[in-house]
Parts: C-alpha cells; sequence; structure tokens
C-alpha cells in the first residue's frame, strides 16, 4: 500500500509535510545540531526506525543520504510480513490446498516464500487463494460462497490488529460459521521490549512507530526513555515528519534529556484508540511466546483468538502444526533483521534475491529493508 | 500495510453499519468508521473530516489544528534556518 495520490485528495495531508524547500532548511538545521552534538560525542547516533513504514519513507525520499554522517539509521523488525517464519507460509498453504477452502490475505503476505513456494504460486497450481484489501473483504467472501470455509491469514501489529477484531466481532454477531482467522498478529510493544533487553543493544533513540501508536497511544512507551534512558519520539510517515523527529532525538541529547515526545499529533493521542483497543481486547489474547523469523522466539509477542472466538479460530480446526523451517543458511536476514547486516551486505542482495524472485520475506514488502534498498537503488556492498 | 491513507469522508453509506464513502486516489470506496466514531456521536458529523484508513478501517481522526501547528512549527524551524543559518539553534 502506497500513499501515492494525484488527486486533490489526500494532497492536503501529503504535500504539505513533503515541501523540498522546508526539507532541505531542516536538513540544514539538522546538520548545525550534528555539528554541535559531535562536540560532546564521536560516535554516530544509532537511532532504530521501528516500523517498516519509516524505512519505506526514508528510501523513497532519499533521506538516507541526505543525513549528516553522524546519524545512522538503524532498520527495525517493524515490517509484519517481514517476520514472519517460514513454517506459518506452510501452515497456510495446507489451509489453502484442503477441499472447499477459500484462504484470503493481504497481497504482501501472499508473495512471501515458504519452504517451497509462496501462497500465489500455489494459487498459479490451482488452490484458492484470493488477495483483499480488508478482513472485512475477506468475511464478505464468506457470505458470498457459503458453502466453502474462507479462512483469513491475519497479521500485522497494532495497526491491522483492530482490523481483525472488528472483523470477527462482526462475524460473530452475524453468525457467520464459515469464516475462520489464522492470527499471526504480533505486538510492537513486547518487541521494542525484546530489542532493549537484547544485550548487543546500542541504540540512541527510536523513531516511535507512527500508526501502532495512533492504536496504543504514546503513554506506553515511557518506559524507554524513563527506564532505558533512551529517546522515543513518536514520528508520521512523510519527509519531513522523520526529519523534525530526528531533529527532535538530536535535541534530546544535546539537552541530555531522553524523553518521550510525539511529532505526530495530529493522528496520535496519548491513549490511542479506545474503541479500537476495546475492541483489540475482547477478540485477542497473548501467546507466552511467538516465534519470528530471523529473530527467534519473542516472549508476549504474538496474540491469539480468545476462547470466545474459538469457533472461528483456524488453528482449531485445523491441524497447525507451528513447524518450524529454518531459512537457508546462505540467507542473511536474521542479521539484516537484527541491524547486524546492512541489506546491501548480505550475499544474495540483488543478485539471487530481488523483488520479483524474493528469497526472504525482506525482499517482499515493499515495507522490508531489502526491497527499500532494491528499489531506490543501493548497489552491493562490495566489500562486505 | 502500516501505511495509512488520509482521505476525506464523503458521505455516509450506512448510519447503523456506521459504513462511509471515503475518495482514494480517485477511487471511491466504503469503509468503516466505527473506529473514530465516538459511541453517542452519529457518523453523519464525520462527513467532511479527513481520517487516516488502514485495510478498510478509519483508525484516526486526523486533527487539523494539530496538523497546522506542525506545519507551523516546521516552518518556523525552517525560517529561522534560513535566517540566521543555524547561529542561534
Ligand atoms: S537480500 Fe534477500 S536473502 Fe538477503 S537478507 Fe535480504 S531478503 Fe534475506
Amino acid at each position: 500500500m502506497s500513499t501515492i495520490s494525484n488527486t486533490e485528495e489526500g494532497l492536503r495531508y501529503l504535500d504539505e509535510f513533503r515541501d523540498p524547500a522546508l526539507a532541505r532548511q531542516l536538513l540544514e538545521t539538522l546538520h548545525d545540531q550534528c555539528d554541535r552534538l559531535s562536540q560532546q560525542r564521536q560516535k554516530p547516533l544509532q537511532i532504530m526506525e521501528v516500523c517498516g513504514g519509516h524505512t519505506h519513507s526514508i528510501f523513497r525520499y532519499g533521506l538516507h543520504d541526505l543525513l549528516p554522517d553522524s546519524i545512522e539509521l538503524v532498520h527495525g523488525p517493524g515490517c509484519p510480513v517481514c517476520v514472519l517464519p517460514k513454517g506459518v507460509i506452510d501452515d497456510c498453504l495446507r489451509i489453502a490446498t484442503a477441499p472447499d477452502t477459500i484462504l484470503a490475505s493481504f497481497g504482501d503476505a501472499l508473495r512471501v516464500p515458504g519452504a517451497k513456494k509462496s501462497l500465489l504460486q500455489a494459487r498459479a497450481e490451482g488452490a484458492d487463494v484470493r488477495v483483499v484489501y480488508s478482513p472485512l473483504d475477506a468475511l464478505n467472501l464468506a457470505r458470498q460462497h457459503p458453502d466453502k470455509t474462507v479462512v483469513f491469514f491475519a497479521l500485522g501489529f497494532e495497526t491491522t490488529l483492530p482490523a481483525t477484531a472488528l472483523a470477527l466481532q462482526q462475524a460473530r454477531a452475524s453468525s457467520v460459521d464459515n469464516f475462520l482467522v489464522y492470527s499471526n498478529h504480533i505486538t510492537i510493544l513486547a518487541t521494542i521490549r525484546a530489542i532493549l533487553q537484547s544485550p548487543d543493544m546500542r541504540l540512541d533513540g527510536f523513531l516511535g512507530p507512527g500508526h501502532a501508536c495512533m492504536i496504543i497511544g504514546t503513554e506506553v512507551f515511557r518506559f524507554v526513555p524513563e527506564r532505558f534512558g533512551i529517546p522515543f519520539v513518536v514520528a508520521g510517515f512523510e519527509p519531513l515528519d522523520i526529519l523534525q523527529s530526528i531533529t527532535m532525538i538530536v535535541n534530546q541529547h544535546l539537552n541530555r534529556a531522553p524523553a518521550l515526545e510525539n511529532q505526530y499529533t495530529r493522528v496520535v493521542r496519548d491513549h490511542g484508540n479506545a474503541v479500537a483497543l476495546q475492541a483489540i481486547t475482547e477478540v485477542f489474547e497473548v501467546r507466552e511466546s511467538f516465534e519470528w523469523r530471523g529473530l527467534g522466539a519473542i516472549d508476549q509477542s504474538g496474540l491469539r483468538l480468545r476462547a470466545a472466538y474459538r469457533a472461528f479460530d483456524a488453528e482449531h480446526c485445523f491441524d497447525l502444526g507451528q513447524q518450524k523451517i529454518p531459512d537457508p543458511s546462505h540467507c542473511q536476514c536474521g542479521e539484516v533483521l537484527k541491524g547486524v547486516l546492512k541489506p546491501s551486505q548480505c550475499k544474495l542482495y540483488s543478485n539471487q534475491c530481488t523483488p520479483e524472485q524474493p528469497q526472504g520475506a525482506l525482499m517482499v514488502s515493499s515495507e522490508g529493508a531489502c526491497a527499500a534498498y532494491y528499489n531506490y537503488g543501493v548497489p552491493r556492498d562490495q566489500c562486505a | 500495510m502500516c501505511l495509512g491513507i488520509p482521505a476525506q469522508v464523503k458521505t455516509i453509506s450506512n448510519e447503523a453499519a456506521k459504513l462511509g464513502i471515503v475518495e482514494i486516489a480517485g477511487v471511491r470506496r466504503e469503509i468503516n468508521l466505527a473506529c473514530v466514531c465516538k459511541d453517542a456521536q452519529s457518523p453523519t458529523e464525520l462527513v467532511g473530516c479527513w481520517v487516516l484508513v488502514h485495510v478498510g478501517f478509519a483508525m484516526a481522526l486526523i486533527d487539523e489544528a494539530e496538523a497546522e501547528l506542525t506545519l507551523t512549527l516546521l516552518n518556523e524551524l525552517g525560517e529561522l534556518q534560513a535566517e540566521t543559518q543555524g547561529a542561534r539553534l
């Protein structure tokens, strides 16, 4: 999904935050600030953009090339497609090939390679796999095909979670009995906690995930500056939003005052969206642990349907093994996800792994770090 | 998936179900407005408002006053930069 809009609609809140002249001025401010900061510290500031949407914008607008050398962006694990374990795709393949079953999900999810193939490849071989824009479209498919079971392969962070919850509430209220959900939803909050607690953590700031915070609010991240002393600025997705947010983080370093700040006030409120949160709580509960591709198991990072929604839970209707299928050893997705390697340093980047023929999920979604590097022409890093 | 699309609510298509029509990049689409309707409020009050759309749902009302405030702040930062070349920042 992109935010491209050429009509009057949408322009108002997009173009104003893309003004190139203003961006240049902000960059100058940022360069000045960084010059001052370099009198206090030698090491570059490592700032993690948690969300894949930010990674996408940073590359789309070329911000990575324009930032001062003393700012190093670390691409976070915040692309829900990229952290899907291969085993999940194979579970979905099993669902899609079951008799009288339709598997529906977002386009990106259907292109992720499983152990042998992606769901779209399975479709070419005859499985009934449908691309939907919204979980509501999947629910409507179930209404239109009462003789089939429609399984919605649900994934995403807090941003897409309320949509799945509300679709399930509707399904239950209108007693649709041929609609199932395979929940692979994950929470960004648990992930950020895990990143902060990992022993090799060396971050100096977070660009907070604006759209996850739109749902869960900003207050839940107060522990980041207060317990870990690391700036956390909730950021919007337009180039000026990102530049302003980086400026705010640098300022916090200059003043030696790490804080929780919200740059994206036009969308994000302190306590999030009450209706969405209530729907999430009613439908979902936290799993003890959830396996992430490249990162391993993260405690309390996954969500499953509550017992009240068992009749809609694909995990109870299909034998889904949560089988573990390791990535081929030549893929370096794990290192890239952890920020140890840049995408352009992966051995497969741009030769064997491209968006047309992805080897890893990071090359699939436009929000994945490898796809962002590739689509915006970052060459292979020869010295790696 | 996490990128939202700003859109203006054009009409309400189903008040009870809280559905409305928005236009995104020239295409009209029905979206669910439940998350931006406060309980008592009628969805018709949302006509003309800007919302952020994610996977078929309006997930936030875009606060126009806050948007202006951010832009003012950005412009001030920019102007200050242009005038003083950063000397005062
Ligand atoms: S280039 Fe391909 S294989 Fe390498 S890390 Fe990226 S997605 Fe994985």
